[in-house]
């Protein structure tokens, strides 16, 4: 039964982690429709800013992760003004062709410096005694890290609900026209939904690097997991990011957990989420919590 | 007293013009009605005036604003407020909360005061809250204040439509078709309406109709578009018996 309990935190702990980096994406798409691919880039960079600032100019870690957090607010709020804000009007896949080439220039700067090919690891800043409670354990980098996620998810909830800033932004992803007739400044709320989406990824990329140290390819590959989980939430939903990242990162763990070694089955974990999002969309094709649209003609 | 100047106005989409040279005058505490056939270019000509398009030539000016490369978000605050031909609301909240959100730009009051919240929020809140009241007393739409607003009937959205614009607080009113797929008693609620907002609240209106029926009963200025191009104004009498505003509608022989 402990078995079972430990995976269940281990799943709740990679999920919550999944949802966290799924956040930005969702915000990009809720107030834009536009499909962010480089989404994984701006999470690496969120990792490796936070890095250089601790190591190499030697601040604190908890005030190197806020500042790299400042630092890709601004910078994905210029990639939404230098590259995104004249394509506003134009067909999406279009928006998302710029997107992918984003993707490329980023890894091609990465590349560059030697975050791209070598692996880093953070200064041990915790206690390295793993918490113990009923004979499930759990490491203290996972324990922070979990509570930074819901502490920032519960914040963006909190934004959304009841900022002026955030009703804005959901007002726009409901109907643009209508939000700007009232006095909204559309072009303001996508800058500020890429800034926001920036923030998260390097909430995220801080995450993650500590927990599993810093390799570019582990980075970047949580800005692929992101599309079956924002697919499964539903795009455009926040709640539905959280549940849904929640769900993959549980049903990876049960799989490597059980299925793993027996009939000589290995890597389910890594197959396992992808077969359940293909059968839940059969059922259910705007995702969890994804919105219908239904035209009224 | 604002006056609206439109003046030499060109609007091209690639290589079609879809306004030629366009000038009007609307002249404040006025109803004026914008009338052409299908594609003359009224929408685009609000357009215009609202922010969405920019003209390509030409210059549009409200009183001491230009409004010829502002954005849509600025005009709404300049006292111009218009309502969509589609509707374009928000469909997942209540009457109430709809109009409440057109109030956003009233609520200037601080961070701490919202924290305190008596005092200066709640007085600010309460002024908001009483706006939209009149205004929702004033359409008639009481009965429907908490009701979602993607269920109501497309007669009570439209009436939504306009009331929102009118929760700006605006001196002008641009209203795109506001009696489109209306029956008869509804679009007499709609024409009773504007005639109070005029009478009343002093509001200018401008109107782009197709019923030309309610547009010479109503109106105090006619424009008519066709292809783009003026081609007459005056009242109503004079637009009516104008040859080629006859041409336009009916055709030649």
């Amino acid at each position: 039964m402990s078995y079972f309990f430990q995976l269940v935190v281990s799943g709740i702990v990679v999920g919550s982690i999944y949802a966290l980096s799924a956040l930005g994406f969702v915000l990009i798409y809720k107030s834009s429709r536009v499909l962010n691919i480089a989404h994984g880039q701006i999470i690496a960079a969120g990792a490796f800013i936070t890095y250089a600032l601790t190591v190499m100019v030697g601040i604190p870690i908890y005030l190197a992760f806020l500042m790299s957090m400042v630092i890709t607010f601004f910078l994905a709020m210029s990639v939404e003004r230098i590259f995104l804000r004249r394509l506003i009007g134009e067909p999406i896949i279009s928006v998302i062709m710029v997107t992918i080439g984003l993707m490329s220039i980023l890894d091609g700067l990465i590349y560059l410096t030697p975050f791209g090919t070598e692996n880093f690891s953070f200064p041990a800043f915790l206690p390295v005694t793993p918490i113990s409670l009923f004979g499930v354990s759990i490491s203290w980098t996972q324990m922070v890290g979990v509570i930074v996620t819901f502490a920032m998810i519960g914040g963006f909830s909190w934004f959304f609900k009841k900022s002026t800033l955030g009703i804005s932004m959901r007002a726009v992803s409901d109907d643009q026209l209508a939000s700007m007739s009232i006095g909204i400044s559309v072009p303001r709320v996508f800058g500020l939904a890429w800034a926001m989406a920036g923030l998260s990824a390097a909430a995220a990329g801080g995450i993650i690097g500590n927990i599993t140290g810093i390799n570019f390819d582990t980075l970047h590959a949580f800005g692929i997991i992101v599309f079956p989980v924002v697919i499964l939430g539903g795009l455009d939903s926040i709640l539905g990011a959280v549940v849904a990242g929640i769900i993959m990162g549980l049903i990876q763990q049960f799989a490597s957990g059980y299925l793993d070694g027996s009939w000589g089955l290995n890597g389910t974990g890594e197959v396992m989420p992808y077969i359940i999002l293909l059968v839940i969309l059969l059922f259910k094709p705007h995702g969890l919590f994804g919105i219908h649209e239904i035209e009224r003609v | 007293m604002t006056h609206l100047i439109v003046s030499e106005v060109t609007l091209t989409f690639g290589g079609l013009n879809a306004l030629t040279g366009v000038n009007i005058a609307i002249e404040p505490g006025l109803i004026t009605s914008i009338i052409g056939p299908n594609g003359a270019g009224k929408t685009s000509l609000l357009n215009c005036v609202s922010g969405f398009y920019h003209p390509t030539l030409g210059e549009i000016r409200y009183g001491k604003y230009n409004l010829t490369h502002a954005s849509p978000h600025r005009i709404s605050t300049m006292g111009i407020a218009r309502a969509f031909q589609n509707l374009e609301l928000f469909r997942g909240l209540s009457v109430l909360d709809n109009l409440l959100l057109a109030r956003h730009k009233h609520l200037n009051y601080s961070i701490f005061h919202a924290i305190i919240y008596f005092g200066k929020a709640s007085r600010i809140e309460a002024e908001n809250r009483a706006y939209v009241e009149k205004v929702i007393d004033f359409m008639e739409l009481e009965p429907y204040r908490k009701k979602m607003v993607g269920n109501l009937s497309y007669g009570v959205q439209k009436r939504v439509e306009v009331a929102r614009a009118l929760t700006l607080a605006p001196q002008l009113l641009l209203l795109d078709e506001p009696m489109a797929g209306m029956n008869i008693e509804e679009k007499e609620d709609i024409v009773r309406f504007i005639l109070d907002l005029k009478k009343e609240w002093g509001m200018t209106v401008v109107l782009v109709e197709h019923d030309l029926g309610v547009v010479m009963d109503i109106s105090d200025r006619i424009y008519v578009l066709d292809f783009g191009v003026l081609i007459g104004w005056g009242k109503p009498e004079e637009v009516a018996t104008n040859p080629k505003v006859i041409d336009a509608y009916i055709g030649e022989e």
